[in-house]
């Protein structure tokens, strides 16, 4: 521990409830615009942060060494308060100026008790900015990790509902696919397939790709990892709205399409696969 | 060590998988199963492993090899209630269980029992 | 608030073990809150490779890291033996989906089933395998 830091430590352990005061008065939580709730919660963040601190300096902690054990604590309160944050819609400037608020009480205090040695003072007070600078960085920084989970998770949600299964009849599914069909999209569909097949105890799953623009040999590959994970488990599969150009294609990179029932239009796998359950269509009127 | 218990209905023997076997366990289970196809002149056997969240490679292999076994003892074999995770994990790890026999549940599984011993060629 | 765990190591030298590093991986998995399909690939990878150290490695062990970047999380498993290595490890990755036989010693496949896969192994010393999923 340098000087600096078990004086910061001092200044935290005997001012503590005058900085926390402070600190939250410089954030605005006098705001009336803030409820009670609101005003009660700031408060628990701001103690928590402070007692972590505290703690963390008491363990040798050194604001240089922001990534190390000591700080982890500090850390975790950091990502708590920027997450809740990001939830509720506050932007990362907020959310870092509520960290950076906590400097001013600090400085006051340091004025207070070194007003006297310059030198000291100014050591003390670069100690505490390079602390709670730290400190607002990595607010920024998990607020952005939080924010690309979102996206990441509406990103799926996308993707999940672009690639509808229907169910066409007792025993058989079909899973119209639209667009670039890649790795990712692949998991998805093959995972929301095989559970829908399991759920509804079909037997079929028909494949449309009429509305995949291109079939190299990746998504060759994608499609039959798919089709050998619905063998797999017992059900059965026809690829259908394969376009000339498509089986142009498949031809010509060699692709075997394992004796995997293949059919140009969805029609025409509806028909087979109403054979294959040994349905017939019989006009009534 | 544990082993795996077999059931027997009519001509069918069921097997219900539901703990993480250990290799030994599984080699038993191969063992204990020939020998019952081949004791009771079982003309089907029916695995079930809708309990089992992971099947890796030595699994795999033993659901093959009972596959192959039962049907020089002239029964069928047919494994159900493979679990989604399960069914793309094998294939990723580009296991076809080729020559295995699936169906989505008990049910299904005893209809294609059913279905194979009545439509059984005398050679494959 | 109690600091996890975020590494350890078990022992690889029985069948026993093999069940147990599976059950490990589980936990680790779940702890991360691994998807379904990316623990069951996960548990699956350190099943095969866990197998191969007890069985051709003569027995060795499984280390584990919880991984934190900053951005990501994720688990790194490494399977380590004094064994009598690999002798010809290119043979030993190549890599061939639609072949789907001979398994061997599983390494192309479980290496599909993760995000990095890295193989070291001197003949007559050894053999450190590490694998990687991030969340």
């Amino acid at each position: 521990m340098t000087p600096e830091t078990q004086a910061v430590l001092q200044l935290l352990q005997r001012h503590e409830q005058q900085i926390l005061d402070e600190w939250l008065q410089e954030a605005g939580s006098a705001s009336a615009r803030l409820s009670d709730a609101s005003r009660r919660a700031m408060r628990g963040e701001a103690e928590e942060i402070l007692r972590g601190v505290r703690d963390a300096l008491q363990a040798g902690g050194d604001p240089d060494g922001f990534q190390s054990p000591a700080w982890s604590a500090v850390r975790h309160s950091l990502e708590g308060l920027s997450r809740s944050r990001a939830a509720q819609g506050q932007s990362a400037g907020d959310t870092s100026a509520f960290v950076l608020a906590f400097k001013r009480p600090l400085f006051s205090v340091i004025q207070k008790e070194m007003g006297t040695d310059a030198a000291r003072q100014m050591a003390v007070v670069w100690a505490v900015t390079t602390l709670v600078d730290r400190m607002a960085q990595w607010t920024v920084s998990t607020y952005q990790q939080t924010r690309e989970e979102i996206i990441k998770r509406q990103q799926q949600d996308l993707l999940e509902l672009s690639t509808p299964v229907i169910k066409l009849f007792e025993g058989v599914l079909a899973v119209p696919m639209i667009g670039t069909l890649d790795s990712s999209r692949t998991q998805v569909v093959m995972e929301t397939l095989l559970q829908r097949i399991v759920d509804t105890g079909s037997r079929l799953a028909i494949i449309d790709i009429t509305g995949v623009p291109t079939v190299d040999t990746l998504v060759a590959q994608h499609l039959l990892k798919t089709v050998a994970a619905i063998r797999l488990m017992g059900a059965e599969c026809i690829i259908s709205g394969i376009r000339p150009q498509i089986a142009q294609t498949i031809v010509h990179l060699g692709i075997d399409l394992q004796g995997i029932a293949s059919k140009s239009s969805l029609a025409d796998a509806l028909e087979l696969a109403m054979e294959q359950q040994g349905f017939t269509i019989t006009r009534t009127r | 060590m544990n082993r795996i218990p077999i059931l027997q209905m009519g001509s069918t023997l069921l097997v219900t998988i539901q703990v993480d076997m250990q290799d030994q366990m599984a080699l038993a289970l191969q063992d204990d199963l020939a020998n019952k196809v081949s004791a009771t002149g079982a003309k089907g056997v029916l695995i079930d492993i809708s309990a089992l969240e992971i099947v890796d490679s030595f699994v795999g292999r033993m659901l093959a090899s009972i596959s192959g076994i039962s049907r020089i003892l002239d029964a069928t074999t047919v494994v159900v209630g493979m679990q989604p995770a399960v069914a793309i994990t094998l294939v990723e790890l580009g296991l076809s269980l080729e020559g295995v026999r699936t169906a989505l549940n008990v049910e299904r599984g005893m209809e294609l029992l059913q279905k194979s011993r009545k439509e059984k060629p005398l050679a494959r | 608030m109690p600091a996890e765990d975020s590494a350890g190591s078990q022992p690889l030298r029985s069948e026993e073990d093999i069940v147990a590093s599976r059950q490990k991986v589980r936990a680790l998995t779940q702890q991360l809150k691994f998807s379904l399909v990316d623990q069951t690939k996960m548990i699956t990878a350190a099943s095969e490779l866990s197998r191969n150290t007890v069985v051709h490695g003569g027995g060795g062990s499984m280390r584990w890291e919880l991984l934190d970047d900053g951005v990501r999380r994720g688990l790194r498993l490494h399977f380590e033996d004094q064994g009598p290595g690999i002798a010809d490890v290119k043979l030993a990755l190549t890599d061939g989906w639609t072949s789907g036989t001979g398994m061997g010693l599983g390494l192309p496949g479980s290496k599909r089933l993760v995000n990095e896969f890295e193989l070291q192994s001197v003949p007559g010393q050894g053999t450190r395998v590490s694998i990687t999923r991030w969340k």
